[in-house]
């Protein structure tokens, strides 16, 4: 068993700050995981060099892969941190900021973008209000299951940071909205505004941007069908534009 | 008046339950949030909801849920507020289903129920194993969409310091630390809601999330608010032991067949599946014939630390049981149990579906809270107009969900969180808004120096932690801390240790001016605001300590051997109100009960004297003065609790 272990981590001072990167080496203890070894270098924030420094900053919240907050760039693969078991990787530990956000500081980034993607393809069922109104409609246990799964995204950016067409420089949706777009258009209520959801996956930055790379679906910690979802939501969109035309 | 708005600390499930109602009665509502609220602890939450929809033809109905959750608080819990919840249960599982959450469904398309602890009736609405999750997001969406009206404005990465006050001592307003910039201002809102979870932090490694150190309630009362409860910390059965968290194997696991066991031989160390059936003990279902492995978390945990620690039969002579699934085919696990396997799996290595899982107890709840009020109707049930529901001992200043105090008594029966959680938001927010709606004076006219007052004063409290430079790291000073809670302030409690624990506590305190910041810098710094936290940790460790020392009796999760009344095995609790009965028509016939019946109801009825009171913590000269005050319980009468 390994006395040690060693973690070279991307740290940024702030926003605009360049990065640098930083090593750390702290006893080996069984079971850990990254997030383990982060909150280690917290209560001693000692780099390799002996120099003491700043704790590591990083996001995390529910550590069991249900709220997505601690999502990096582990050994170069997006994960969460807190089911990166240091056992199981290569070492020494490489950790870095997602790439596809701005970077806050260290290990945390900005993913509004993707919130605001869910804005857009109006991810909610329209309610006439919360008073009672008896019981929703009767549903398949075969729809529960398509939509369960589809409803476990938990807003992580794996997919995104995966995906060779999302970047700084555009304004696509991603897989999670457009799978998003898809749960909700299957929703017996929330598919009243289909219509809508679809026009914004015409847009610019809709469906027409996804390059088919595959790469989401292999990122998705949840194994979202987020492929499926696009194939799904890319035939929503062509029978909008057929009709589209026979109405014109 | 000029322009109203309520502000809600906390974007789990009660603070979005509340921004979505009040949004819909047409409030603008300020949401502010450590994280974005869509990754709040509420996603935690596996098994499901309670609600007595009686779907599976049991003949359940909202009062047999009301009191099966009366008794499984041990009776501490004020009942109008119960029943009241227990009664617009199913309402809110349809509700949330028309909002779209996932639930899990029977062949004929109605929602699924599964069993959960404490009752006997299919009771539990579940989405997987995530229901938490499910609801949450359901929540999150209906909020998102009021964004995008404009209602509510959302102020995430941004913490909750403390209450503005004016001079009467009414909170017209937060002070809000921005978690990027390091900015601390004030944000003016006519009523603030606390909806900031529970304290699971103050044990440092819980089945909590990481922002769960109750620093928010805990900085309401070193404002005056009172406390309640504090020492009824619930410690779940089961949880994966792990070194950042201990993460929870729901009951729901259980509620599908999972049966508890340790081998019968002490240390036996065969792998389980080598071990026969009959060497096996299965204890639950042999102590508890009735309930068996569904007996209330108080109850299981309380066997599982006998069974290890007096009977020493852990697996492996650890602190660790059995929960065993293996019995079911993989299809049947995955579809209704997947989330909380997939955790065990990519947490330990070991496949539930093939071998037990080992588990132990670990804390995960605190029924306690902020002490909040309400006006009950003539009926028992809540007036939901009252701008007195949930407002805590500060006028203005309303708390919401696992903060608050009222619910669950002694002890929560599984599935009760989620559906507290959003009751009470729903619940309070038409009695929120008539209180704002009467205010003397809006928030928005207040003079300008009440709120630039509260912001220096914490501006000036925030330089001071940065300028400390002693030699405590405060990440290993908490680690210190919360092992003296967990040693012993937890399943079985001491007074001689609860003693010295108090006393290390102050320890702690007095170390605690000893930290060294060990991060300055001003931009996305966590370790000012960490820092802060502990020393509401500190204070929070001493309500649920003192309160422990203090209540010198066993009720639900707060056992001291020293003080069980021992019920006698053949006693049946309706012989406790026959006995109540004849005493309050004046004679108490007492050949008409065998002698060690009689005896036991009478130490049992003095007990409920003396005890079955509210703990109320109070600030003051640096710690918390203890007062009891008196619970609701007048529409089901305390009998003992018997669960075999």
């Amino acid at each position: 068993m390994p006395e040690t272990v060693t973690f070279k981590i991307k740290r940024q001072d702030s926003e605009n700050s360049g990065s640098y990167w930083e090593t750390f080496t702290i006893p080996y203890v069984a079971n850990s995981n990254v997030i383990s070894c982060l909150m280690d270098i917290q209560a001693n924030p000692v780099n390799s060099k002996g120099e003491e420094v700043t704790p590591v900053v990083w996001e995390s919240n529910c550590l069991e892969e249900v709220c997505g907050a601690c999502t990096m760039l582990i050994n170069g693969k997006v994960h969460q941190s807190c089911s990166a078991l240091v056992d199981q990787l290569k070492k020494p530990i490489r950790l870095e900021p997602m790439s596809k956000f701005p970077v806050i500081r260290d290990l945390t980034v900005d993913r509004s973008r993707m919130f605001e993607a869910l804005k857009k393809v109006q991810a909610w069922v329209t309610a006439d209000g919360y008073h009672d109104l008896g019981p929703g409609d009767r549903l398949a246990q075969k729809h529960q299951e398509i939509a369960y799964t589809l409803s476990e995204c938990m807003t992580c950016g794996c997919c995104v940071e995966a995906c060779p067409q999302y970047s700084s420089g555009n304004n696509f949706l991603g897989a999670a909205a457009i799978s998003q777009s898809r749960l909700f258009n299957m929703h017996p209520t929330a598919k009243n505004i289909a219509d809508e959801r679809l026009d914004t996956l015409m847009q610019e930055g809709g469906i027409a941007d996804c390059g088919n790379a595959q790469n989401c679906v292999e990122a998705c910690p949840k194994s979202i069908p987020l492929t499926e979802s696009i194939a799904e939501m890319g035939r929503q969109v062509s029978g909008k534009l057929w009709r589209n035309i026979f109405r014109a | 008046m000029s322009k109203q708005r309520v502000i809600v600390i906390g974007g789990g499930l009660a603070g979005l339950a509340a921004t979505m109602k009040m949004a819909e009665l047409g409030m603008s509502v300020l949401v502010v949030s450590f994280l974005p609220v869509k990754r709040s602890h509420s996603v935690c939450a596996q098994g499901g909801i309670n609600g007595a929809v009686n779907i599976k033809g049991e003949g359940d109905s909202p009062d047999i849920h009301f009191y099966d959750t009366v008794k499984g608080g041990d009776f501490l819990a004020h009942q109008p507020l119960c029943k009241d919840m227990c009664h617009h249960a199913p309402y809110i599982i349809n509700l949330m289903d028309r909002l779209g959450v996932t639930f899990n469904r029977t062949p004929e398309g109605n929602l699924d129920f599964r069993r959960f602890g404490g009752t006997l009736y299919h009771r539990t609405a579940f989405a997987g194993a995530t229901t938490g999750q499910q609801l949450l997001y359901a929540l999150d969406e209906q909020v998102r969409h009021f964004e995008v009206q404009g209602l509510v404005e959302k102020m995430e990465w941004h913490e909750y310091l403390g209450a503005v006050l004016n001079d009467n001592g009414r909170c017209v307003g937060a002070v809000i630390h921005n978690l990027r910039s390091g900015e601390i201002k004030a944000e003016k809102g006519d009523a603030v809601i606390l909806a900031t979870g529970g304290p699971g932090l103050v044990y440092g490694r819980s089945t909590n999330s990481m922002v769960c150190t109750g620093t928010a309630v805990t900085s309401a009362y070193l404002q005056g608010a009172k406390y309640g409860n504090g020492e009824f910390i619930q410690i779940h059965p089961s949880a994966i032991p792990g070194r950042d968290k201990l993460r929870l194997m729901s009951e729901s696991a259980r509620g599908e067949g999972g049966r508890i066991w340790v081998p019968r031989k002490a240390g036996d160390p065969r792998k389980p599946k080598e071990i026969p059936e009959k060497e096996r003990f299965y204890f639950l279902e042999e102590r508890y014939p009735l309930f068996g492995n569904l007996v209330p978390r108080d109850v299981g945990a309380r066997e599982i630390y006998d069974i290890c620690v007096n009977d020493k039969l852990g697996v492996h002579g650890e602190m660790k049981v059995y929960l065993d699934l293996t019995h079911h085919t993989r299809e049947f696990l995955d579809q209704r149990l997947g989330g909380i396997l997939e955790i065990y799996e990519k947490f330990t290595g070991v496949d539930p579906r093939e071998e037990p899982m080992e588990i132990f107890p670990a804390v995960h709840y605190s029924m306690g809270g902020i002490w909040t009020d309400y006006t009950r109707t003539n009926e028992g049930l809540i007036d939901h107009q009252s701008p007195n529901n949930q407002m805590t001992s500060i006028t203005g200043l309303y708390a919401a969900g696992e903060a608050d105090y009222q619910f669950h008594g002694g002890n929560r029966l599984g599935a009760n969180s989620l559906l507290s959680c959003i009751y009470t938001g729903l619940m309070m927010s038409p009695g929120v808004l008539n209180y704002v709606k009467n205010v003397p004076e809006a928030a928005e006219d207040i003079p300008e120096t009440v709120f630039s007052a509260s912001v220096k004063k914490w501006h000036e409290s925030y330089e001071n932690i940065k300028g400390m430079n002693g030699k405590e790291n405060p990440y290993a000073l908490h680690r210190e801390m919360a092992e003296e809670m967990i040693s012993n302030v937890l399943i079985v409690r001491e007074n001689s240790k609860l003693k010295s624990t108090l006393d290390k506590i102050d320890e702690f305190e007095s170390r605690w001016q000893d930290i060294k910041c060990v991060d300055t810098n001003d931009w996305a710094n966590p370790v000012p605001s960490f820092i802060n936290q502990l020393w509401n940790m500190i204070q929070l460790s001493k309500i649920i300590t003192k309160g422990a020392l203090l209540r010198d009796e066993f009720r639900g999760s707060h056992y001291k051997p020293e003080f069980d009344l021992h019920q006698p095995d053949d006693f049946r609790p309706e012989t406790y109100l026959e006995f109540e009965k004849q005493k309050e028509s004046g004679t108490i016939k007492e050949d008409a009960f065998a002698p060690e019946h009689l005896a036991y109801m009478k130490r049992f009825s003095e007990n409920n004297i003396k005890w079955l009171k509210t703990t109320i913590a109070a600030y003051q000269d640096g710690g918390p003065e203890i007062s009891y005050e008196e619970v609701d319980t007048s529409l089901i009468a305390p009998r003992p609790r018997k669960y075999d």
